[in-house]
């Protein structure tokens, strides 16, 4: 079972930044259910086997003020993918700090090895105001470096992504769930 | 919170417009582009004039902006729109009917990241035959008013996509290769009538 956390404070973002997620899981008869990130208990990180946090609009940030709902994150042991804000916050809650660069659009990054099937030069679809550097976290870079674009825990099964792989990597998302 | 919806008259933007009064947005305007140019790569709106007759039986104000349709300059224009609709109805977020088109959205959002008010695309990536069957639902009475596809002719123009239409133009779609939800341009739509309107629109 899969737990898809929606991040968005605005609920028209919904159809935007969750719905296409559910779709490519519905698409592939993988079991899921969707809840906001100030409702999930501990009863539901322990009923699922994988998170997704799910990433919202460019002004959507509510959830930078709610990071204590999260900090069931360094515990956790499953595995987790964090998309663009969904990245952000890992970041922030391992320690990392906001920084600001905006890209809208269609971005040629290149992946210095595998990552979640990505290798070498990807076209990603990007929308974002805010970064995290993980390059001094516990985490691996894979594409970016200060600048981070996929990185892995060192340890752990958490992948962030700061583009969006819903709009052109639906691939990902498969291969993130096979692990 | 209340919005302004790019709006072009087609199923598209119509049903955009319905899912954000549905979730409890008040829309302020309605902000339509008439480009010049009937190869413009941001609008597509071959009935703009009938546009009027759709604000006007969804009783919500038209903003109408001109354009020559000149690639990139038309953006000015549509911000130019988006500032007049700021300033006159107080809009704090744009709504759009972008499903696919990168192109479109990424514009969009950067003349709204700019103007610091949100963007909505509440139909992004969604399924094109989802997408039909939910206007279909929802009693959006569309019809196509141009076509541009290999398997699609005029016969096809004018008439409602209702569910036994909407069967033959998913086979149609699979054997020429087409969008279903036309995003290649491959047909226009025109709501005639929606859960919006105070009644049917006579074109």
């Amino acid at each position: 079972m899969i737990l898809v956390i929606n991040i968005c404070n605005e609920r028209l973002h919904y159809l935007e930044f969750v719905k296409p997620i559910c779709d490519i899981l519905d698409n592939n008869n993988l079991k899921y259910f969707v809840k906001s990130y100030k409702e999930v208990s501990k009863a539901e990180l322990d009923k699922c086997n994988k998170v997704i946090i799910c990433g919202t609009s460019l002004f959507d940030n509510e959830f930078t003020k709610d990071l204590d709902k999260f900090k069931w994150i360094l515990n956790f042991n499953k595995p987790i993918l964090g998309i663009c804000g969904g990245m952000q916050i890992i970041g922030l809650v391992f320690g990392g700090k906001i920084r600001k660069m905006t890209e809208i659009g269609f971005y040629s990054e290149y992946f210095n090895r595998d990552f979640l099937g990505l290798s070498e030069k990807c076209e990603v679809y990007h929308l974002h105001n805010n970064y995290i550097d993980f390059s001094k976290l516990a985490f691996d870079i894979f594409c970016g470096n200060e600048f981070s674009q996929a990185v892995k825990h060192k340890e752990k099964e958490i992948y962030c992504v700061l583009f969006h792989p819903e709009v052109r990597q639906k691939e990902l998302f498969l291969n993130f769930l096979s692990k | 919170m209340k919005i302004g919806v790019l709006f072009s008259g087609g199923k598209d933007s119509a049903y955009a417009a319905w899912l954000a009064k549905k979730e409890g947005y008040e829309i302020g305007c309605l902000i339509t582009i008439v480009s010049e140019n009937k190869e413009s790569y941001m609008f597509h709106t071959p009935f703009i004039d009938k546009v009027i007759l759709q604000a006007k039986e969804m009783e919500i104000p038209l903003i109408i902006v001109k354009t020559k349709g000149e690639k990139e300059h038309e953006l000015i224009d549509l911000e130019k729109a988006i500032k007049l609709a700021i300033k006159t109805y107080k809009i704090n977020g744009v709504v759009t009917g972008a499903i696919e088109s990168v192109y479109q959205a990424t514009r969009v959002q950067k003349i709204c990241n700019q103007l610091k008010i949100e963007c909505f695309n509440p139909l992004w990536q969604k399924n094109a035959l989802e997408h039909w069957n939910d206007l279909i639902k929802n009693k959006f009475k569309v019809i196509l008013v141009s076509v541009a596809a290999d398997g699609l002719n005029k016969a096809w123009t004018h008439k409602e996509i209702n569910l036994q239409r909407l069967a033959e133009l998913t086979k149609l779609s699979e054997k020429y290769k087409f969008h279903l939800a036309f995003e290649g341009g491959e047909a226009e739509t025109f709501v005639v009538n929606s859960p919006m309107f105070n009644k049917e629109v006579k074109i």
